[in-house]
């Protein structure tokens, strides 16, 4: 039990599971933003965002820039913090426990241990009970959803394949996810230790899963979207919210494409004001065909 | 039954769904201005209070917000609701609907690091009642009619003003309905005393 001397005397639980997962669900039906500086955080801010992610790069320039990808420059992270008032995240490489901590001893209001940066290690994730600081890492099926829950990340995202401006792989794993969830659901209890062995998951999330009819965090979507319609379509498919890194501040105009997600969102069954919210707005970021990305390159394929 | 409405635009909406559910009344989820013709009385959920505004401003629903309180139907405000319910906000020139003359600070306790859960007596409504607060705010100044319901060292963290109730924590989030019971039970008492009146 951790505890907070704030006060001196008295004695409260801080960092619980409630209060984590609690901060994500207070999230919902939002869209968070990728941003690289201050000027970004606030134009994020004033759309509607309900979260920014600082980072030094955003992902479809990392997958141009090639090397490894890290942590961002804590003087980033800051700068952003001391810029707007809603939430501020920040990614960690997968299993970088000193990336981890240090953000958390930042005050970061949430962690990404992300597959976007080049994994820190090739086996393990970090043991995110750990820490006072909540997680939301990324999943492409219940397998990966459950262990990451087991491991207490308090939220998560759908992977998507991040930077590519291309929705297809985040519709996939949004789907995937659903079904899975929607197969454990029907199934009887004796059915479930096989389907944990077989996902590699917990059986003791499988079960509560099964119990509560619905994952026990709040699962985003992330990877893919560039258009507000895009951002819709994952609603539907049933995500909580949505993440958008590349697809904001590589369109024409950040500020308006920014608020037609936003709204987009908000209203992801209102096609008249979606094809509204879309019109004129420039350009969106150039998108790659998975096909043509290399097996190697692949973000999705990161975390285990 | 009475009909309560939960503010959709973003936010903790299902929980609040749930709880007045659990409640005994009928709920719905209020994404358009013509809904709060539909309803008895309103929860304005915990989220992004900026985010919030931003969409409240987007759709022209500040206003008919305003309207709904202003002809004495139940509001009650959680976190960011409570927020958007304030009179008055610290370091802040614009305020929300205004309805409630309190003084708030927003993420009064902190960042998501100091996030904490703590055991509250609400005044009249619950003993050891176990708290949520996410970046919380709290209630620094209150005015002469409003109810000071709880408070959590030193800080005013639940309050009352006539059909007015406010919460820095998320009642929503733990299985506990009492306090939504409450505003239920408010609902209803504003619905028949409506009705009398007509």
């Amino acid at each position: 039990m951790l505890v907070n001397t704030r006060g001196g005397i008295r004695v409260v639980n801080v960092g619980t599971d409630r209060v984590k997962r609690g901060m994500a669900e207070m999230q919902k039906g939002g869209v968070i933003m990728d941003v690289v500086n201050a000027e970004q955080a606030k134009i994020a801010e004033e759309a509607g965002a309900v979260a920014v992610m600082a980072l030094e790069r955003v992902p479809s320039d990392i997958r141009k820039a090639g090397g490894v990808a890290r942590m961002a420059d804590p003087t980033i992270v800051e700068e952003v913090m001391n810029a707007v008032s809603i939430p501020v995240m920040a990614k960690a490489r997968i299993g970088h426990i000193v990336e981890a901590r240090v953000l958390e001893s930042m005050g970061v209001d949430y962690i990404d241990e992300s597959e976007v940066l080049t994994p820190a290690d090739e086996v393990f994730h970090l043991n995110k009970k750990d820490y006072t600081v909540p997680f939301v890492c990324g999943c492409r099926n219940l397998g990966e959803a459950a262990r990451r829950i087991g491991e207490g990340a308090s939220m998560l995202r759908t992977k998507g394949e991040p930077g590519t401006g291309n929705i297809v792989e985040a519709v996939r794993h949004m789907r995937q996810v659903n079904a899975e969830v929607r197969q454990l659901v029907t199934m009887s209890v004796d059915e479930v230790m096989t389907y944990a062995k077989d996902l590699g998951a917990p059986y003791e999330v499988l079960l509560q899963i099964r119990e509560e009819g619905r994952l026990p965090v709040v699962n985003f979507a992330a990877g893919g979207v560039a258009t507000p319609a895009d951002a819709a379509l994952m609603m539907q498919l049933g995500a909580d919210g949505v993440f958008v890194g590349s697809g904001i501040f590589k369109s024409d105009n950040p500020a308006k494409f920014a608020k037609a997600i936003v709204e987009a969102t908000t209203h992801f069954e209102d096609y008249e004001l979606i094809a509204k919210v879309s019109k004129g707005l420039g350009e969106a970021m150039k998108g790659i065909e998975i096909s043509t990305i290399q097996p190697h390159e692949r973000m999705q394929d990161r975390g285990w | 039954m009475v009909t309560v409405g939960v503010l959709g635009l973003q936010g903790a909406v299902r929980e609040h769904v749930r709880s007045i559910e659990a409640s005994g009344a009928h709920a719905v989820v209020v994404k358009k201005i013509a809904q709060l013709d539909e309803i008895d009385g309103l929860i304005l959920p915990g989220g992004e209070s900026t985010t919030m505004r931003r969409l409240i401003d987007q759709y022209g629903f500040l206003e008919p917000l305003r309207q709904f309180g202003q002809n004495n139907k139940p509001i009650f405000g959680t976190c960011a609701g409570l927020i958007l319910l304030a009179k008055e906000i610290t370091n802040q020139s614009t305020v929300h609907l205004g309805l409630m003359d309190i003084t708030v600070t927003r993420n009064a306790f902190g960042r998501q690091k100091d996030s904490f859960e703590a055991a509250l007596t609400i005044d009249g409504v619950a003993e050891n009642f176990n708290a949520v607060f996410i970046r919380a705010p709290y209630i620094e100044r209150v005015g002469e009619s409003v109810k000071i319901l709880a408070t959590y060292d030193d800080a005013i963290v639940a309050a009352e003003e006539g059909p007015f109730l406010c919460t820095a924590f998320h009642p929503e989030l733990t299985k506990d309905h009492r306090l939504a019971h409450y505003f239920v039970e408010k609902v209803k008492e504003s619905k028949k005393d409506l009705q009398d009146s007509q």
